[in-house]
């Protein structure tokens, strides 16, 4: 088989290449609902009502959008530079637990700082923990050329033990009964509620302005076109006079202070502390939502909502039918793959014979 | 620091290291020959748990040990082939394709687990691979066959890759597709097979897991193996032998890092201990960074007639 480019996408093609994908998905998930011996229609209809079908529903999709958010802004900002950072996961722990240390030990050493500068100093450490933790793999890639995939990989790895350790000693709650949590953060730096008696915050707010900052950063400023000259074809970006390895450190700072403040968002709106589990595996989800959103900072806004609706439903559907909730994982795996097959299928046309 | 000798003179020890590395050859193995054809597959973390699942699966159902390692085999296989049909035949991104598959193989491994499970609080066993004991080799006959196995396939692959023409074939693909197509070579199926072939190996090691490693699937027992060989291949500069090195180096402190937890004889947090792998695998892509010879069309797709 041989790909050829189109000259041009058809509408016709790039209306049908979402529904084609959606479609394969489902069909996939269909037979494993079937394995599992239940029956179709009704696990979908379920699902789609845990995720959507009431206001609580869609307050709880929406609490689980939030961190999707971040961290698939920050896949998207850093895979538009080809940085593949995968560390998300990562970076969000390492800002959750700079979230801890500024907004729930500091009534240990005394500090008595009022609230608000508290809490900006509180987001902007988690930024930078975040940030941190990508700068190194960011940097020896530029200088080393060590490949960013398998260290930002290896650091989740570290960076999760790394908690493990912080709550078994310097972050442990002492009133946990052993329960492997943090210290609870000050009640007054916690974000307060969108809607009353749900879990919705207004970190939706702060990750939904994040996105319009970064699509117009993206569009039009200078780092926004050294970013995307740069993911495009680094030797010519270099070569027309881009700083391109100012432009990668830039959008390592970006991309992991993003996830970093998904991991203190996380904690000031929704858990109030630290635990090993406050993750069901964000970051790595968040890459999924930047493919799905071809990397487009406001498809990441809508790219979250669905994933964060496809799990939320899964695990109400799970409770009611028995089908078991990885259903969600896989509709969010299969759909990844689908959906660039079908975008690549918009641009080349598959030609069987040579 | 007597404690440190007493530790190294023992063979349970030595026992332990090469249990450790087993996966680690086998996967590191998979990956350098996908590599070796240029192309990157990060699908090998869910690989390794599909062919883990999958295995282990066919050996509880009663299939025979050696039936549950062809069935990891051939599920890596079927994956492999995804990866190929995406990288290869479509072209897609390297790096994407391998972690959907990584995500793909993972949700569904867990996904059949419940399905198949779905009330069990303790994982259901099988017998695993016994020890050789027939070999009458210190520490190798304390080892599974599927020790055996991979420890022959490090001078077997050499071979294959230095010595053959489709060993050459796969390099060249690696190297410079072009003059590779040119000799009459198809880059596309060479990769392909590459690709297929390696991840079958990536299955065999997850199988060496359930099937000898231990009795039985546990979420989360591959955590971040599969990542580690890729980190080894750049370490071996995707020579075989060097690969089974840095898999036995790698195993080596994985192994001392459990002993010294146990001694106590230190007192840090076991945590730190059980970073000690990561940092490693880190350390060791570093040192080698400035002589990599990364195989030069590695993550670069090949379009026939596409400059």
């Amino acid at each position: 088989m041989r790909l050829e480019k189109r000259n041009q996408s058809s509408a016709v093609a790039l209306a049908l290449a979402p529904v084609g994908a959606v479609g394969f998905t489902l069909l996939i998930a269909s037979l494993l609902v079937l394995w599992a011996g239940a029956p179709v229609g009704q696990t979908y209809a379920l699902l789609l009502k845990g995720g959507f079908g009431s206001v609580f529903a869609l307050s709880e999709t929406l609490t689980r959008a939030i961190p999707l958010m971040l961290t698939g802004l920050a896949a998207a900002v850093a895979f538009r530079a080809r940085l593949f950072n995968i560390g998300a996961e990562g970076q969000l722990y390492m800002g959750a637990m700079a979230a801890v240390v500024v907004g729930g030990l500091h009534g240990g050493t005394g500090i008595d700082w009022p609230v608000p500068v508290l809490f900006v100093l509180m987001m902007a450490a988690a930024a930078l923990a975040g940030a941190l933790l990508l700068l190194g793999p960011a940097l020896m890639k530029a200088r080393l050329g060590v490949d960013e995939v398998v260290t930002t990989l290896l650091l989740n790895f570290i960076v999760l033990l790394l908690v493990s350790w912080m709550l078994d000693g310097p972050m442990k709650d002492p009133t946990a009964m052993g329960w492997p949590q943090s210290v609870a953060l000050n009640p007054e730096l916690e974000l307060s509620k969108l809607i009353e008696q749900t879990r919705l915050h207004t970190g939706l707010l702060w990750g939904c302005a994040l996105a319009v900052l970064l699509w117009l950063m993206m569009k039009y400023t200078v780092l926004g076109f050294d970013i995307r000259a740069t993911g495009a074809n680094a030797r010519a970006a270099a070569f027309a006079g881009v700083p391109v390895t100012r432009t990668v450190v830039l959008v390592a700072m970006l991309s992991g202070g993003l996830a970093g403040l998904a991991g203190a968002i996380e904690v000031a709106g929704r858990t109030s502390y630290l635990t090993l589990d406050m993750s069901p595996g964000y970051g790595y989800s968040g890459i999924v939502i930047a493919m799905l959103a071809g990397l487009h900072p406001l498809g990441v806004v809508l790219g979250s909502v669905f994933v964060a609706g496809v799990l939320v439903g899964a695990d109400s559907m799970s409770r009611a039918i028995g089908v078991p909730t990885y259903i969600a994982d896989v509709i969010v795996a299969a759909s990844l793959i689908s959906v660039l097959v079908a975008t690549l299928l918009t641009q080349y046309r598959v030609r069987w014979r040579a | 620091m007597m404690e440190l000798l007493d530790t190294l003179a023992n063979p349970a020890f030595w026992v332990a290291v090469l249990r450790i590395a087993t996966p680690l050859i086998l996967g590191t193995l998979g990956v350098l020959l996908c590599e070796r054809a240029g192309v990157l597959n990060l699908g090998i973390e869910g690989i390794l748990v599909a062919g883990a699942f999958t295995g282990w699966l066919a050996v509880f159902a009663g299939a025979s040990l050696w039936g549950g390692v062809a069935v990891a085999a051939l599920t890596g296989a079927v994956l492999g082939s995804l990866h190929a049909f995406l990288t290869v035949g479509l072209a897609l991104s390297q790096h994407v394709s391998g972690l959907g598959i990584t995500l793909l193989a993972t949700s569904l491994s867990y996904y059949g687990y419940r399905v198949s499970f779905p009330k069990v609080t303790t994982p259901p066993t099988i017998t695993p691979f016994g020890p050789m004991d027939w070999l009458g080799v210190p520490v190798l006959s304390q080892q599974t066959a599927l020790t055996l196995l991979a420890l022959v396939l490090v001078p077997v692959l050499g071979y294959l890759l230095y010595r053959t023409p489709l060993g050459l074939a796969v390099r060249m693909v690696g190297e410079n597709p072009q003059a590779a197509e040119g000799q009459g070579v198809s880059v596309a199926a060479v990769r392909t097979g590459a690709i297929v072939a390696g991840s079958a190996l990536m299955g065999v090691a997850g199988a060496f897991l359930t099937l000898s490693a231990f009795n039985a699937f546990f979420f989360n027992m591959v955590n971040g193996r599969g990542w580690v060989c890729v980190a080894l291949v750049v370490f071996a500069s995707w020579r075989p032998g060097k690969a089974l090195l840095g898999a036995l180096l790698f195993a080596f402190f994985d192994a001392l890092q459990l002993r010294l937890q146990q001694s106590g004889g230190v007192a840090l947090p076991y945590q730190l201990y059980l970073m000690l792998p990561y940092v490693l695998s880190i350390v060791a892509l570093v040192l080698v960074a400035r002589k990599a010879s990364y195989p030069q069309a590695l993550m670069k797709p090949y379009r026939k007639g596409e400059r």
